[in-house]
């Protein structure tokens, strides 16, 4: 009996999960290394993952910086609104990715609530939008219970002691979160590198231009028909999710130590 | 570490009422009023949800998500026993293959089932734009919500229990049905409410192995995508907001009953 359910589960994961993916790298790998070096490193490819890179590297200190004030004010602070606050914050993870870029047009599109005063779509800073609503809860879900968990006697002791409000933060608060904060960072990079439905309805995907990592993969695979380069680029993204999953892995570890 | 209350300082001081403030505008602009001019501008547009595609994507939708709800609570309760009860060499390593589908980008998913199960599947078995190709591509990207919220409950299960049910008698089967499923109501409940709400607004791995073909294996977000694309902002607002209202209350209910 014990023999079957693990057989029943171990084959549920194989078919549904593990043989997919090493079919994949199969099929990446099938015509050597080198084909898939070319494939990865044609102009559109280069371009495309410079611009996901580039993405990640606006999105995080934006996220890192807002999630901490946005997490101090919900553990800190007592203002009126705050419930409404707090089920803001979660509201991305229950909205559909498409819908995120749906709401992105309504508002900063020519024909939105701001008339297009701020060109954001189908350029960088709409795809940057997008990404920052879908990964805002990480870095605040991540940091929030930590301060909740530490409490304020070692700030107010540091205040006691005439350290300044910046001080105390940089020299107590700072170190006692880390964790946490390095936890919602990997969990910010990894769903900005794979964000996907919410770019595809904002951004042009104009290749070389407004072609993220993942609009590669689409592109390639429905309008190139090139199934190989459509593979190729998906092993990049697996091999960035796969140092996620190890960078995750270890922070559990510490924060559990 | 031991952790003292203290009475909350009187005056926070004017850096405190910056932060609520910054939060406030920060959550507003990026989230609040983009999602304000989604629910506006589906007023007007209502009629749009019931044009024959719309109202066909939104069934289909909730119908398909309700079953990969189902066959997640069946298979995430399995595989989350096996991971605590079962002893097994390489045990850790399936363990950490559950959390794959988190991490992989969904339009990789799409992919890599399409490599196994699409039209150049090495099995035979070629399942693109059917509707089992959505059912497969759901349970791809929801496979940790059940698995991870029953696997610490099934760890806290008194043994006990079980043993006092054994020594009277009672099967395995039994002692699963009486003893261990009454524990576990309330995380599958929660899991399969987690996989049905993210399955509801589900995209990228869908976009892909579905095909997308209106009244057949449309699902609501591709809708949507496609109402933008040939420029009915009206139209994908309304339907927009008909599925935002149904994983609203998915959750809503999930709050209710898990408290």
């Amino acid at each position: 009996m014990r023999l079957a359910l693990r057989t029943a589960a171990l084959g549920y994961l194989g078919v549904l999960v593990l043989v997919p993916l090493a079919m994949i790298l199969f099929r990446t790998f099938e015509d050597g290394f080198v084909a898939f070096v070319e494939s990865v490193t044609t102009p559109a490819a280069i371009s495309a993952i410079s611009l996901s890179l580039t993405i990640v590297a606006i999105v995080v200190p934006l996220n890192v910086v807002f999630g901490l004030v946005t997490a101090l004010a919900l553990a800190r602070r007592e203002f009126p609104g705050k419930g409404i606050l707090q089920a803001v914050v979660d509201l991305p993870f229950a909205v559909s990715p498409v819908i995120v870029g749906v709401a992105l047009i309504l508002f900063w599109g020519n024909d939105g609530w701001l008339g297009g005063a701020v060109p954001v779509i189908f350029s960088l800073p709409g795809m940057v939008l997008a990404t920052v609503f879908v990964t805002l809860p990480f870095v605040v879900r991540e940091v929030e219970p930590v301060l909740r968990e530490i409490g304020t006697d070692q700030e107010e002791a540091a205040a006691t002691l005439g350290a300044s409000r910046w001080q105390t933060f940089w020299r107590i608060t700072l170190p006692a979160i880390r964790v946490g904060v390095a936890y919602g960072v990997v969990l910010t990079v990894a769903r900005s590198l794979g964000e996907f439905g919410a770019l595809t309805v904002v951004a042009g995907g104009v290749a070389g231009e407004s072609q993220t990592l993942t609009l590669l993969v689409h592109a390639r695979y429905i309008d190139d028909h090139n199934t190989f380069g459509a593979y190729a680029a998906s092993t990049v993204l697996m091999g960035l999710a796969l140092v996620t999953l190890v960078l995750m892995t270890l922070l559990e570890r510490r924060r559990k130590a | 570490m031991a952790v003292v209350a203290l009475p909350r300082r009187a005056n926070p001081g004017s850096g405190g009422l910056v932060g609520v403030g910054v939060a406030t505008l920060w959550l507003s602009v990026v989230v609040l009023l983009p999602l304000a001019a989604v629910l506006v501008k589906s007023i007007g547009s209502w009629d749009a949800i019931t044009a024959p595609a719309a109202r066909y994507a939104l069934l289909l939708t909730v119908g398909i998500s309700a079953v990969v709800a189902l066959i997640n609570v069946v298979t995430g309760t399995l595989i989350a026993w096996v991971l605590v009860r079962d002893e097994f060499p390489g045990k850790a390593l399936v363990n950490a293959i559950v959390d794959i589908p988190f991490a992989l980008p969904t339009i990789v998913a799409s992919i890599v089932l399409l490599s196994l199960y699409g039209p150049r599947s090495p099995i035979g078995l070629d399942l693109y734009a059917t509707k089992p190709a959505l059912v497969l591509a759901l349970l791809f990207v929801t496979l940790p919500f059940v698995i991870r919220s029953v696997q610490p409950v099934l760890m806290e299960v008194d043994r006990e229990a079980e043993e006092a049910a054994a020594s009277l008698g009672a099967g395995g089967w039994t002692i699963f049905r009486r003893v261990i499923l009454p524990a576990l109501y309330p995380a599958l409940l929660g899991g399969a409410g987690l996989a049905f709400a993210r399955a509801l607004g589900e995209f990228g791995s869908v976009v892909l192995i579905g095909g997308g073909i209106p009244r057949d294996t449309e699902v609501a977000s591709q809708y949507i995508a496609k109402q933008i694309e040939i420029d009915r902002p009206g139209s994908a607002a309304a339907v927009s907001v008909a599925l935002l209202a149904i994983s609203f209350l998915v959750l809503f209910v999930l709050r209710r009953f898990s408290k």
